[in-house]
């Protein structure tokens, strides 16, 4: 088919602003989620008076940390200070342009549901995610504040040291599906609905729990919270940060959490495949493709229902016993993963 | 579109790695070098090698760069001083890379035939071509290698641990 290069670059640009838009809303939600919830867990009502339900809540947020006083503290390192929140929050951005949303349709010669279908999309996820360690490094350092520091050296062992695990917990469903790409490894989940999800018909269930308490240690989430605990360190390698600075490391987490609930929900749980398979009656190519779009969408909402569910049951963890944890158990766990899986496919002989 | 490209990062890259040398902060200098190898995994990219790429980036970028900024960070390294430089480097030094320089540019020219060229944007590497190559053919050289980083890294564990 004749592509006009004038369409397609229109659709693209397009294409990329509507994500980026959707997904700054979806954090400004993701944290109205988190405050009601918690509200909720801990007994009371969460956010309420702006708008139905607090739903105006974030619009005020945004505006009130936009109007505010964006202080500089007099010895800070000026260049670095303030690179570091611009590295952590477009790291966290650009990871989502490999996640597809749902199924593959072109319009034009662009696809509508992914920014960029790459080889080895698995793979920049990855590179991205550890990149974006900088951001955090480089605000405790440069922000010449001793809790800035300790929180920011923190950070850095953990994700470094959580890094490992998680890659290794991926290898598994790499394996099963032989390509790092994320739409095959998604195709290679839908023929027969929920059966054959890499979380039960892969027999993944070890992989997808090493890879779930890792990816909370990589975001910084409680329980893993470590560089931002309040209670030793008053607010981590953010300390010395506030007004929109201050917001982007916000926005940078959160938009972290979305696509580490975004790949969660690819390589565990079929990403927009029906887990009814092929047992609901098909309504047409315009119902099925929103259908995908709706189960990726309620499967993304479970895992992060579930960062705010866990923040608001599980106590912080000490250091030692996180660094013990991620080296002593979750690795050689995520190793053993990926010996049982081979030995499984060699021996069904693919 | 490659060429571009090319000469983009291959820029960034020679300047990163100046900037690497002319800073006077620890700090600065392994931002530079961040950014030297960030480049260098775009250039690999360039050259459809996609996996080395991607590793570049996770394992030299992500990995042991954050290991660089944390220990400069760690034993709070100040500004460096700085100096003339000693004699020998610009006696012997200086003509020493540049005669270098050249003797590899000679070989690299005279031998351009047998080593044969690369079109920038032409070959695409796919992972699964590198590892049949890396686990059928170059699988001893492979096995020997990851046995001598076992070895470094037992070396570093016995140096390191205390005396009981």
């Amino acid at each position: 088919m004749e592509v006009n290069i004038w369409i397609f670059l229109l659709l693209n640009a397009l294409k990329v602003i509507v994500v980026t838009v959707l997904l700054l809303m979806c954090v400004a939600y993701t944290v109205l989620l988190e405050r009601k919830v918690v509200g909720r867990i801990q007994n009371r009502w969460g956010p309420s008076r702006v708008g139905p339900f607090g739903l105006l809540q974030p619009l005020c947020d945004g505006l009130k940390l936009f109007l505010k006083e964006d202080l500089m503290p007099l010895s800070v390192e000026r260049p670095l200070y303030i690179l570091a929140p611009i590295i952590a929050l477009s790291c966290a951005l650009i990871s989502i342009s490999m996640v597809p949303f749902g199924p593959d349709i072109t319009f034009h010669g662009v696809q509508i549901f992914q920014i960029s279908d790459v080889n080895i999309g698995l793979l920049i996820l990855l590179g991205v995610a550890s990149v974006g360690v900088y951001g955090i490094a480089l605000a405790g350092w440069s922000s010449n504040n001793k809790y800035s520091l300790l929180g920011a050296l923190r950070s850095s062992a953990q994700i470094v040291s959580y890094e490992l695990s998680l890659g290794l917990s991926l290898v598994g469903v790499i394996l099963l599906s032989q390509s790092f790409r994320l739409r095959d490894i998604v195709d290679r989940q839908s023929a027969h609905g929920l059966l054959s999800w890499n979380i039960v018909g892969g027999f993944q269930f070890v992989a997808f729990f090493i890879y779930l308490i890792s990816a909370y240690a990589e975001a910084n989430r409680a329980p893993f919270d470590m560089p931002e605990a309040e209670t030793e360190l008053t607010a981590g390698y953010h300390t010395e940060y506030s007004s929109m600075k201050f917001a982007m490391f916000f926005m940078a987490e959160y938009a972290n959490m979305i696509t580490i609930s975004c790949v969660a929900t690819l390589l565990f749980l079929g990403g927009w495949s029906s887990p009814f398979g092929n047992l609901l009656p098909d309504g047409g190519p315009v119902v099925q493709s929103l259908l995908g779009v709706f189960w990726f969408a309620a499967k993304v909402f479970f895992f992060l229902f579930l960062f705010v569910w866990v923040r608001g049951t599980l106590p912080r963890i000490r250091y030692d016993q996180l660094m013990g944890f991620g080296w002593k158990f979750l690795l050689p766990l995520a190793i053993l993963n990926i010996v049982a899986t081979s030995l499984w496919l060699a021996l069904r002989g693919t | 579109m490659h060429l571009v490209l090319f000469f983009i990062f291959g820029g960034l890259c020679v300047a990163g790695a100046l900037n690497l040398l002319l800073q006077r902060h620890p700090i600065n200098s392994a931002l530079s070098l961040i950014v030297v190898m960030s480049s260098l995994a775009v250039l690999y990219l360039l050259l459809g090698a996609e996996f080395l790429a991607a590793a570049q980036v996770i394992v030299y970028s992500g990995a042991i760069m954050v290991l660089f900024t944390f220990v400069i960070m760690l034993l709070n390294a100040g500004r460096e001083e700085r100096t003339h430089g000693s004699k020998a480097a610009y006696l012997v030094g200086f003509p020493g890379a540049a005669a270098l320089l050249a003797l590899l540019v000679y070989v690299f020219l005279s031998y351009r035939e047998q080593l044969g060229g690369v079109v920038l944007g032409e070959y695409l590497v796919t992972t699964s071509d590198l590892s049949r190559v890396l686990f059928h053919e170059l699988l001893l050289p492979f096995e020997v290698t990851s046995v001598l980083i076992l070895v470094a890294i037992l070396g570093a564990v016995a140096l390191a641990r205390k005396e009981q």
